[in-house]
């Protein structure tokens, strides 16, 4: 092979392809042949334009928003399918039968499911929620850089796409979904699983981290008149604490990943057994970044839980200024407590003592929050309408997640509970109770306001059913296991004994399918009735906070005249008080200009990052150095800006009206 | 229906909220920072890990340094000189003290080349050992900051030559100026943490 072949299409052979392996083969056949309708349809209703215009360029939050959602949920397919798979292997794979998937698949499924279900689906829900509903909430017309939320949404996609590629082309990481080294390192990883895992998370969290900076800007400059810190809504409030915990804590995240890629390509020594190399460093380093992240997920999430119960119980939020101090303290606390994650890795015991009391501290602002939901419910009209059951769902089982939280932040209990099942059990009873449920009833909270009209009542309580009792059937067991000492990871098993509790816990994975197949159904049932579900009044709930006091949809511009608050729980105040909807004297609202700048560069990132995975160094540095180009050009555009005319706004303001007036 | 006039709910004027550009710029200023602090700790856990090889003492040339220290802390002044002469909106006394700058930067980046090509040449390149990866690392990431910049000045250059001093031109180069501020803070703290306390016994 010459050297100009092998700078251009580096190691990747048609080996790289799994023709022998028929799971992913018909997996492939069956996605390119769902991406080959996709396009065929798109072409066929001549949606092109549209798709490019209207959401690819777009610079709008609120389709920002939704884009990011929609990435969640298809993902959410993808890591859920990993799911299923290791469940049903686990529940095979006993005595002499060694299941259906070999341990080098088993290990990249149960890899690629954590680094999806944390990165791709899990954030990308958090973010889409935020970027939806904050400046809406605050009173704002955008972000405070629209041109740089739709490139962190681009980069975060093409991180997701890089990891999907990983299925079809080489493989992915075999390492967990924290890729510790020595195992993550070039001895022992020396193929393209462990670089698909770097740089798409490498894509993804500069996306992260500017959606974040762009976040915090957005909430600290462009509140409406009058809405001091504390009269913001605790949504905003949990935002912004989560916004901040990403700036402090992504780029942590960005130095140990160059880390280890430097280790894996350019042959240093941080991370190596030998020459003065320390992988704990690895573990600290990773943790310092691990730990903020789980708090980054889960604080949106207690800012839906108090919207909803605040709306749904017809009442102010009891406990106000401490919810927003509890919020606090749980940020700042969430730097303090990284070594919990292993406690039996050599710390010693003043060491452990340290973290483990300052990990228990953790549970009292938490349990602040819930004294205060439920103090908010006592005495309130309820309506138990689809948000509200999920957030009771989660009250439920937080609750108990957070419990043995608290036992393994016992270091002795620790000693004997790591690496187990138990822990297992334990995480995704804090993620799929706290931010899972949270984002459902996010998204079935704010889907009127995105859409302008509401999801399906009866398919949304069969997938809170299915999905509550799904989730106790298909993790209790594995508490069960854990405390038996089964360790993590496993892809096959000696003992038949065990064999029960699998079979409950993979029966709970199905009742879980169902209710990710009612969430489908629901969307396609809500949209097929969406006339009968029309939401004309903009305010479907009784809402209580700036976001409902517009159109369902938002027009583009959010507010045709921009708010003035006194109260927290503006909108509530604003009926209370005798608002009147303003109709005419519109002025011309200025805004940003699309722009495809954002998915070029993103684009071209992607590409040079599937190059260095590949060893492909000249298409490498041709990529990189032409995104910097496109960054550069970029730059030359001074022309960001356009405005809606009084006209235009008119227009739009006049629908409502009329809207309005046909609702009473 | 209370009697008294509602209170005022909407502003009638368009609403303009402060730029938040440079409080934007700050915030990636301090992940940056993060990302210093990381590769400073990491130099600090691995900075006696000499496996073997040569020691910073053995290795460091501090006269050099002590040059390249102060072209790059001229160079903050000289920036400095540049946001003068733009706030009395003189372009071409900008433009002169911005080239200054980059010329400045350049050759803080020439030196700090040459040393890395000597260390390699030694048998002292970032594979030696841990603390020379951590060395090389630090070091490094602070040049390619300063890179980066220097690419930036001349972007910045060129677009203040060409649409004057317009307040998008003044907002990038006051980013600018934070960028190449704080990098010489950063420069600061390796030039104490890693080459003065490096060649302590």
């Amino acid at each position: 092979m010459s050297e100009l072949t092998s700078n251009l299409t580096g190691r990747l052979t048609w080996d790289a392809i799994p023709f022998n392996e028929p799971i992913l083969l018909w997996t492939f056949v069956a996605v390119a042949l769902g991406g080959v309708a996709i396009l065929a349809a798109i072409t066929y209703f001549r949606a092109w334009g549209v798709l490019w215009r209207d959401w690819i360029t777009s610079i709008d939050h609120k389709k920002i928003g939704i884009m990011y959602i929609i990435l969640g949920l298809v993902m959410l397919l993808r890591g859920f399918s990993d799911a299923i798979m290791m469940r049903a292997q686990q529940v095979l794979s006993f005595g002499n039968s060694m299941g259906f998937l070999p341990p080098h698949h088993y290990d990249q499924i149960f890899t690629a499911h954590g680094v999806i279900m944390i990165f791709f689906v899990a954030m990308p829900l958090v973010t889409g929620l935020m970027n939806f509903v904050v400046p809406l909430q605050i009173g704002a017309r955008d972000v405070a850089f629209p041109f740089l939320n739709n490139f962190s949404f681009w980069m975060t996609a093409f991180g997701a796409g890089l990891v999907m590629m990983s299925l079809f082309v080489g493989e992915f990481a075999r390492t967990g979904w924290l890729a510790y080294p020595p195992l993550s390192g070039i001895l022992y990883s020396p193929d393209a699983g462990v670089d698909y895992y770097i740089w798409s998370l490498q894509i993804a969290g500069v996306g992260t981290l500017l959606s974040g900076i762009n976040l915090i800007a957005t909430i600290v400059k462009m509140r409406a008149p009058g809405m001091t810190l504390m009269k913001m809504p605790v949504f905003t409030w949990t935002a912004l604490c989560t916004n901040i915990l990403i700036v402090a804590a992504f780029p942590v995240l960005t130095a140990v990943l160059a880390l280890l890629s430097l280790d894996r390509y350019a042959g240093t020594d941080f991370f190596t057994n030998e020459l003065g190399g320390n992988a704990m460093m690895y573990v600290n380093l990773i943790w310092i970044w691990g730990h903020p992240e789980v708090y980054i997920l889960i604080l949106p999430a207690f800012g839906v839980f108090s919207e909803v119960v605040s709306t749904f119980s017809g009442k102010r939020l009891f406990g106000y200024a401490s919810m927003v101090y509890a919020t606090v303290v749980i940020t700042i606390l969430s730097y303090l407590v990284w070594l919990h994650h292993f406690f039996t890795m050599g710390s010693g015991a003043s060491v452990n003592a340290f973290f483990g009391i300052t990990t228990m501290i953790i549970s009292i602002p938490t349990g602040a929050k819930i004294f205060n939901w439920l103090f908010t419910m006592y005495r309130g009209r309820i309506r138990f309408e689809v948000p509200m059951l999920w957030t009771i769902g989660f009250m439920i089982t937080f609750v108990i997640g957070g419990m043995t939280g608290v036992m393994l932040a016992v270091p002795p209990a620790d000693f004997v509970l790591h690496n187990s099942l138990f822990l297992v059990a334990h995480f995704h009873n804090v993620i799929i109770g706290g931010v899972l449920f949270g984002m459902f009833a996010g998204i079935n909270y704010w889907f009127p306001k995105a859409f302008g009209y509401k999801l399906d009542p009866f398919w949304g309580k069969c997938s809170f059913w299915l999905w509550v009792s799904g989730f106790w059937f298909a993790f209790m067991p594995l508490y069960v296991l854990g405390l038996m000492g089964v360790t993590r990871r496993l892809s096959h098993f000696d003992d038949p004994a065990l064999r029960i509790w699998f079979e409950i816990a993979a029966f709970g994975a199905g009742l879980i399918f169902l209710g990710i197949m009612s969430l489908i159904i629901q969307l396609v049932v809500s949209y097929r009735k969406r006339a009968s579900l029309r939401d004309t009044t903009g305010d479907p709930w009784d809402g209580r906070t700036l976001e409902w006091s517009t159109s369902s949809p938002p027009p583009a511009y959010n507010f045709a005249f921009t708010p003035v608050v006194h109260d927290n729980d503006t909108w509530a105040d604003m009926k209370k008080n005798g608002y009147v909807r303003p109709e005419r004297g519109f002025i011309p609202i200025h805004m940003p200009k699309n722009t495809g700048a954002g998915f070029v560069i993103a684009a071209l990132s992607a590409l040079a990052g599937f190059a260095m995975i590949w060893h492909m160094w000249l298409v490498a540095c041709v990529s990189f150095a032409t995104m910097l180009t496109a960054v550069i050009v970029h730059t030359f555009n001074y022309k960001r800006d356009s405005h809606i005319p009084a006209e235009e706004v008119v227009r739009v303001e006049g629908i409502r009206t009329r809207m309005l007036a046909s609702h009473v | 229906m209370a009697a008294e006039a509602a209170p005022r709910f909407y502003l009638t004027h368009e609403h303009h909220p402060q730029n938040g550009t440079l409080f934007g710029f700050w915030l990636y200023l301090m992940s940056d920072c993060l990302v210093f602090a990381c590769l400073f700790a990491v130099y600090a856990v691995l900075g006696r890990s000499y496996a073997g090889g040569p020691a910073g003492a053995e290795l460091f040339e501090l006269p050099l340094v002590a040059v390249n220290t102060s072209l790059l802390l001229l160079s903050s002044i000289t920036y400095g000189f540049a946001m003068l002469e733009m706030q009395r909106d003189r372009l071409r006394t900008t433009l002169f003290w911005l080239a200054v700058t980059g010329l400045l930067g350049a050759g803080f980046i020439g030196i700090e080349l040459h040393e890395f090509g000597n260390l390699i040449h030694e048998g002292a390149g970032p594979q030696r050992s841990a603390f020379l990866s951590s060395f090389f690392t630090l070091v490094g990431t602070h040049g390619l900051h300063v890179t980066f910049g220097i690419v930036w000045l001349v972007t910045l250059m060129v677009q203040s030559a060409k649409h004057g001093l317009i307040p998008e031109n003044r907002r990038r180069l006051m980013c600018l100026s934070m960028f190449w501020h704080f990098l010489d803070v950063v420069w600061v703290g390796v030039f104490t943490f890693v080459y003065l306390m490096g060649v302590l016994p």
